[in-house]
């Protein structure tokens, strides 16, 4: 069975998305595309996956009130939706196991995968080892040197490691590469992306995948609260955890969603990877969304103090939420995020990843504002183990991993 | 039937391809005219991206050696322009979708015109999205050229095959351009499968580097493309490759006529 080629609107959010790729992928696309049409009903599907999640990953993850975070910001009560304790310190665990799970059905023995800081390598490896498939990661030479732990981490978990030495050397150049490599080789193939990005189907086969976030998170707070929350906050750079967590409250109207973009050193320099607030409409890996970009449509190198947050580009969803008015994207800068990573340590002792710290940040600069009976939630995507060093070094300390 | 079919006409094509601007603007023009007088059919121009995704490392340089030199689309038409008259092959750019619609479709297409190239090129832009241009293209007689795969089904080559216009771009193998040892694709199978639906020329290109390979795959095709071999001399020349890529395409030209 083929879709309809002569009328192709399908993987469309409103303007965005799209299948912008070579046509040897669309084999690959295609394929998966039916396979995913499919297993995405399938009971067996479904039960191992929750299997998986539950009994793996440490789902469902807890909805944490932060009391001495509410106490100190005085206004609205926070919590924190605790996707850092799953397996792996991240959400991409729940988007690696859908798909992992998904490749193997489709009789693929080998798994790909692009990573910017190295959670969703080292969640892909982990399903890899887990469900007994070869891994090979592709990761921008300059994240190997800031995420030096990942890397190592990988290695044990039995993943191949492909520093990627072009163009800027981080994570949308790893993305290329993971695309060329897929060229190559789609027969025993999946390409596990990470984000909610790319050509459709991905963006939304991740989404699904991350939606769990948002199912839960609603069905706790309602259960703690007896109500939906005032507002919903994650970090976007891709938009993977954002997507996970705004989806199950979009037809919530009055629950505001904000994603947080790394501004970097601010968004008045050109050190910064604020898509929506600085880039434009434009076409790239396989997909119609915003692009940082020059005045000549290339591609802006990204920069952000997390290499998660990396990426020139959102995920084609997410361009639409903003289209729409129906999610609102703020820039919060590398210095915002580190003291926020310092305020949650010292408030709360948890150490988020320095991309969860984005959303953090915002939470301390609007929770005072707003009354005590609102609630926000936070998304807290990743733990920060894997920061520390880096962040110790922002700061001017030198020390040994 | 569109200037670059009617350049197929009882000939089998050699189409070489270069990235404009590599190294620089002015030896691009030069080498323009070197490959046409040394007998190229039709000649790609790469349009250089910062994230050229579906190409191999040779090219992948000549893009980063061109973005050194900051060319803006008007330079490059500009630099077309200057050399309009004395053009007589069929130029068509080679072109990520992005710096296409940053430019303006409907602007970019009419400068085509205007400059004299009759085709586009675009690695990101599958059968199923033509849509995204098309009407520009339409309005402004460009043809978009469409790429098949030996990953394409066969009723995908049937409906590329009913639609296409110029020349249907086969892609010899799997992955980014480079050169190959050994090309496996049944290229004739293809051909024949498409030939089937149409008489719009089928062209072969990636992995081909050497006159024999030319040589065999031009039997079953109209034409034969190369670029990594070609960049790989401009590469290693620079503004002085002129008379190496002449040299080269002279040989490829004889062995598929």
């Amino acid at each position: 069975m083929s879709k309809n080629i002569e009328n192709p609107v399908t993987g469309r959010f409103g303007q965005h998305g799209g299948q912008y790729v070579s046509e040897t992928l669309m084999y690959a696309l295609d394929e998966l595309e039916q396979a995913y049409a499919y297993y995405k009903k399938d009971k067996t599907f479904n039960g191992e996956l929750s299997e998986l999640l539950n009994n793996y990953a440490g789902r469902p993850s807890n909805l944490y009130f932060a009391k001495n975070m509410t106490e100190h910001l005085g206004g609205a009560k926070v919590y924190l939706k605790r996707e850092d304790l799953n397996h792996t310190g991240s959400h991409k665990i729940n988007n690696v196991l859908g798909q992992a799970l998904l490749a193997k059905k489709m009789g693929k023995t080998r798994l790909i995968a692009e990573t910017g800081a190295g959670q969703h390598g080292v969640a892909t490896a982990t399903a890899a080892a887990l469900l007994g498939l070869e891994c090979e990661v592709f990761m921008g030479e300059e994240d190997c040197l800031r995420q030096s732990l990942n890397v190592y981490r990988m290695k044990l978990l039995g993943a191949t490691i492909n520093p990627v030495t072009s163009g800027t050397k981080t994570l949308k150049d790893a993305v290329s590469e993971t695309m060329r490599e897929w060229t190559k080789r789609i027969k025993d193939t999946h390409y596990v992306l990470g984000s909610v990005m790319g050509p459709y189907p991905f963006p939304e086969i991740v989404r699904d995948f991350q939606s769990v976030i948002s199912l839960e998170a609603r069905q706790q707070v309602l259960e703690r609260e007896g109500k939906l929350p005032a507002c919903v906050i994650a970090c976007v750079g891709g938009g993977s955890n954002a997507i996970g967590a705004f989806y199950n409250f979009i037809n919530d109207k009055n629950v505001t969603l904000i994603g947080c973009e790394a501004a970097g050193k601010g968004v008045d320099t050109n050190m910064h990877a604020a898509t929506i607030t600085k880039g434009r409409l434009g076409i790239f890996h396989g997909m119609k969304s915003y692009f940082c970009q020059d005045e000549n449509g290339q591609i802006a190198p990204a920069h952000s103090i997390s290499a998660g947050l990396d990426y020139p580009g959102i995920g084609p969803e997410h361009a639409n939420l903003f289209d729409t008015a129906r999610a609102q994207y703020v820039p919060v800068t590398d210095n915002e995020a580190i003291a926020a990573f310092d305020y949650l340590a010292a408030k709360e002792g948890i150490i988020p990843a320095i991309e969860s710290a984005h959303a953090i940040a915002h939470a301390i600069k609007i929770a005072p504002e707003m009354p005590k009976n609102d609630i926000i939630i936070v998304c807290l995507s990743g733990r920060g183990d894997k920061d520390v060093a880096s962040v110790a070094k922002y700061k001017g300390e030198n020390i040994y991993e | 039937m569109s200037k670059i079919q009617a350049a197929f006409k009882n000939k089998k094509l050699f189409i070489p391809y270069i990235t404009v601007g590599d190294p620089d603007l002015n030896s691009t023009k030069n080498f323009i005219l070197a490959l046409q007088e040394a007998g190229a059919g039709l000649i790609e121009l790469g349009i250089p991206f910062s994230d050229p995704v579906a190409e191999g490392p040779v090219i992948q340089r000549a893009n980063e050696r061109a973005m050194t030199n900051n060319i803006t689309p008007e330079d490059i038409f500009k630099m077309l322009e200057s050399i309009k008259h004395e053009i007589k092959v069929p130029l068509a750019f080679l072109t990520y979708l992005n710096p296409v619609l940053n430019y303006g479709y409907d602007n970019f297409f009419k400068r085509c015109t205007e400059v004299g190239v009759a085709g586009i090129i675009t690695p990101d832009l599958p059968f199923e999205e033509h849509s995204e241009i098309k009407n520009f293209t339409d309005k402004h007689n460009i043809d978009i050229i469409t790429l098949a795969s030996p990953t394409s089904s066969n009723e995908r080559l049937e409906k590329m095959a009913k639609a296409a216009r110029g020349y249907i771009y086969l892609v010899s193998s799997m992955g980014v351009t480079g050169e190959r040892n050994v090309i496996t694709t049944d290229i004739k199978a293809i051909t024949s499968e498409i030939k089937k639906y149409t008489d719009v020329p089928v062209a072969v290109g990636f992995g081909i580097s050497t006159p024999e390979q030319a040589r065999d795959i031009s039997k079953a095709a109209n034409g034969i493309i190369v670029g990594s071999a070609i960049v790989k001399l401009i590469e290693a020349h620079g503004t002085k490759a002129a008379p190496h890529i002449a040299a080269y395409t002279q040989n490829m030209v004889n062995a598929i006529t």
